[in-house]
């Protein structure tokens, strides 16, 4: 009994079998044709899809099993386009598994290292070349070199810093000034209480200062839910209660979660969901998160009335809406 | 009676006899409960409207709404609710309720138009409430703007009910039904009423010409051909998803079975 292990010889390839084609040419004319049906189908494809696009009215459709009514022209060109494609890709596969030459050929990999004889060289020309520049010697040009590739070695730090401004606060603030007025998303009406009912929602944005323009990214930030419940189903503490109006309370709709629209307001439970991960805030006690995956409540929206009775923001937003991010105060 | 009595130890006499005993209650009552709907409602005035409504609520909406409708352990009040309410609940079917499930479905109606009439001007003599919506308000055809009717309806429906108005999950079990196929007057029902887990869209808020441009938005969107055939629900990616790993992946993993296949 040895515990030295059995060297054993390399294998090598296995014995190459040969396929019916490479020995009986009745097979390989077989294979031959199978190839060229093969291209053949895919040119087929090809005019199917050129004469569907050409002669097909684009308005017609036809009733398919399982797909139903079925536009004519775009059903034919999806499938020339398809059979054109794979088809080819057939054809070749075909051709190179039964007609190609399929002897397997060991080729070594060469020798990554280069020559010791070329690495000498290198190093002499580079010496040799060098010397002869005099770097050596001037050493006003060598400093003076150094520092001007140094300082294009710097100038990529401009540009990249050109690729946008800095968001500063941005991610902090939104359009919600003290006075603000509530407007209809869309339609930009001002909104007045009576023209809520209860258990109404209206989808909200801040008012247009004349002269500026709605951006999206403003509109990412800005959108408000406002919704209007009994007063007396509110659950909220005192400052709380103070930002809502006679039963009507405004939250941010972009979820703290992820950013997502939360809109989904189910008016018997008062649960507000988000559609993109089911994250649900309870609007009784100020969006406090119920369920699902999101940190923080929506942010509410302090409200009150102005002079013309119009619902008006009592002050901005106090805290960043929508999701974390790095540098996020609270 | 002896021959039968004969028979009263057989094994299949108790079976047979529940049997015959349930058919015959089950004529009973059915022929029982039709014979008011066979009556022809001949309706010439506005408070006898309202009195045959009041006869149909006690028979079919008391047991769960109370007697004066004023609600119950099981079922809201219906005072304040308004005609538009009935219309929309009773019109579509759903109510009465089938069963005390989630949320309560859309199906056939119990009640002819008439008797829902009755019941709606029943509710409505309770206490004010937004009144049923006729054909010649729903001018939708005319009046309304497929565009602006597009954008209300992402900002407004399209959380719950689906971005193509097929539908979609709320919480436990409830859902946001289809609107294909609803009809003009209900959809616009369900916005001025808020029915179930539906909020109010008050006529200020969506002025009535805004969700006439709803509307025609939402039959423009139900009458939008599939160029592709199947269209797989119109629910995005997660029926797409489903046949794009099912159908597509299988497809993939065949054609790489097929390549690496050595040829003989």
């Amino acid at each position: 009994m040895s515990n030295e292990l059995q060297k054993f010889s390399d294998p090598g390839l296995p014995e190459h079998i040969h396929r019916k084609a490479d020995t009986d040419p009745a097979a390989a004319k077989k294979a031959e044709r199978q190839v060229a049906i093969l291209f053949a189908l895919s040119a087929i494809g090809t005019i199917v899809l050129i004469g569907s696009y050409i002669f097909v009215k684009p308005n017609k459709f036809v009733f398919l099993p399982i797909m139903g009514d079925t536009n004519v022209q775009q059903a034919l060109l999806g499938v020339g386009l398809a059979m054109s494609t794979f088809f080819i890709g057939m054809a070749a596969v075909h051709w190179g598994k039964t007609l190609m030459d399929d002897r397997e050929v060991v080729a070594e990999r060469h020798e990554f290292r280069s020559p010791e004889s070329d690495r000498a060289d290198f190093v002499a020309t580079v010496k040799e070349q060098g010397a002869m520049a005099g770097l050596g010697r001037r050493t006003l040009i060598k400093r003076s070199m150094g520092v001007a590739l140094g300082l294009v070695g710097l100038s990529p730090l401009v540009l990249l810093r050109d690729i946008g401004p800095l968001p500063k606060k941005q991610l902090e603030t939104t359009s919600w000034k003290a006075g603000t007025r509530l407007v209809t998303d869309p339609g930009d009406r001002p909104i007045k209480p009576a023209d809520l009912e209860v258990g109404a929602v209206a989808q909200v944005l801040p008012e247009l200062i004349p002269g500026t323009e709605r951006t999206l990214e403003n509109v990412g930030k800005d959108a408000v839910l406002l919704i209007r419940l009994r007063p007396e189903d509110f659950n909220l503490n005192a400052e709380r209660l103070s930002w809502t109006h006679d039963g009507i309370i405004a939250f941010s709709k972009i979820c703290s979660h992820m950013g997502c629209a939360v809109a989904l307001y189910e008016q018997q439970t008062k649960h507000l969901l988000c559609p993109c991960h089911q994250s649900t805030f309870d609007v009784t006690r100020a969006a406090k998160v119920i369920f699902g995956p999101a940190a923080r409540p929506l942010p509410q929206l302090a409200l009150t009335l102005d002079a013309d009775g119009y619902l008006v923001a009592k002050q901005p937003f106090t805290e960043p809406v929508g999701p974390s991010f790095w540098e996020r105060s609270s | 009676m002896k021959k039968l009595s004969r028979y009263r130890r057989h094994k299949f006499a108790a079976p047979a006899l529940i049997i015959a005993a349930l058919i015959s209650l089950g004529t009973t009552f059915s022929i029982a409960s039709a014979l008011p709907n066979a009556q022809h409602m001949a309706v010439t005035s506005q408070s006898t409207l309202i009195e045959e409504g009041k006869q149909i609520f006690a028979r079919g909406c008391s047991s769960c709404h109370g007697l004066n409708a004023e609600g119950g352990s099981i079922a809201p009040s219906l005072i304040g609710v308004g005609a538009a309410s009935v219309d929309f609940q009773v019109g579509t079917g759903r109510m009465p309720m089938a069963d005390m499930s989630q949320q309560a479905m859309r199906k056939k109606p119990a009640y002819t138009e008439a008797e829902t009439a009755a019941l709606a001007a029943y509710v409505a003599s309770l206490a004010p409430g937004p009144a049923s919506v006729t054909n010649e308000q729903l001018t939708f055809e005319r009046d309304g703007n497929v565009a602006q009717g597009g954008e209300l309806f992402r900002t407004n429906c399209a959380m719950c009910h689906n971005f193509a108005a097929q539908g979609g999950a709320l919480s436990l079990g409830k859902y946001a039904p289809t609107l294909m196929g609803v009809e003009p007057k209900q959809i616009y029902e369900a916005m001025i009423t808020g029915p179930q887990s539906m909020p109010v869209f008050s006529d200020k808020t969506i002025t009535p010409s805004e969700k006439l441009s709803i509307i025609k938005w939402i039959k423009a969107a139900q009458n939008e051909p599939s160029l592709g055939g199947a269209s797989l629900g119109r629910v995005g990616p997660v029926t797409e998803g489903l046949l794009i790993w099912t159908l597509g992946l299988g497809l993939l993993v065949g054609v790489a079975v097929w390549l690496t296949m050595k040829a003989r």
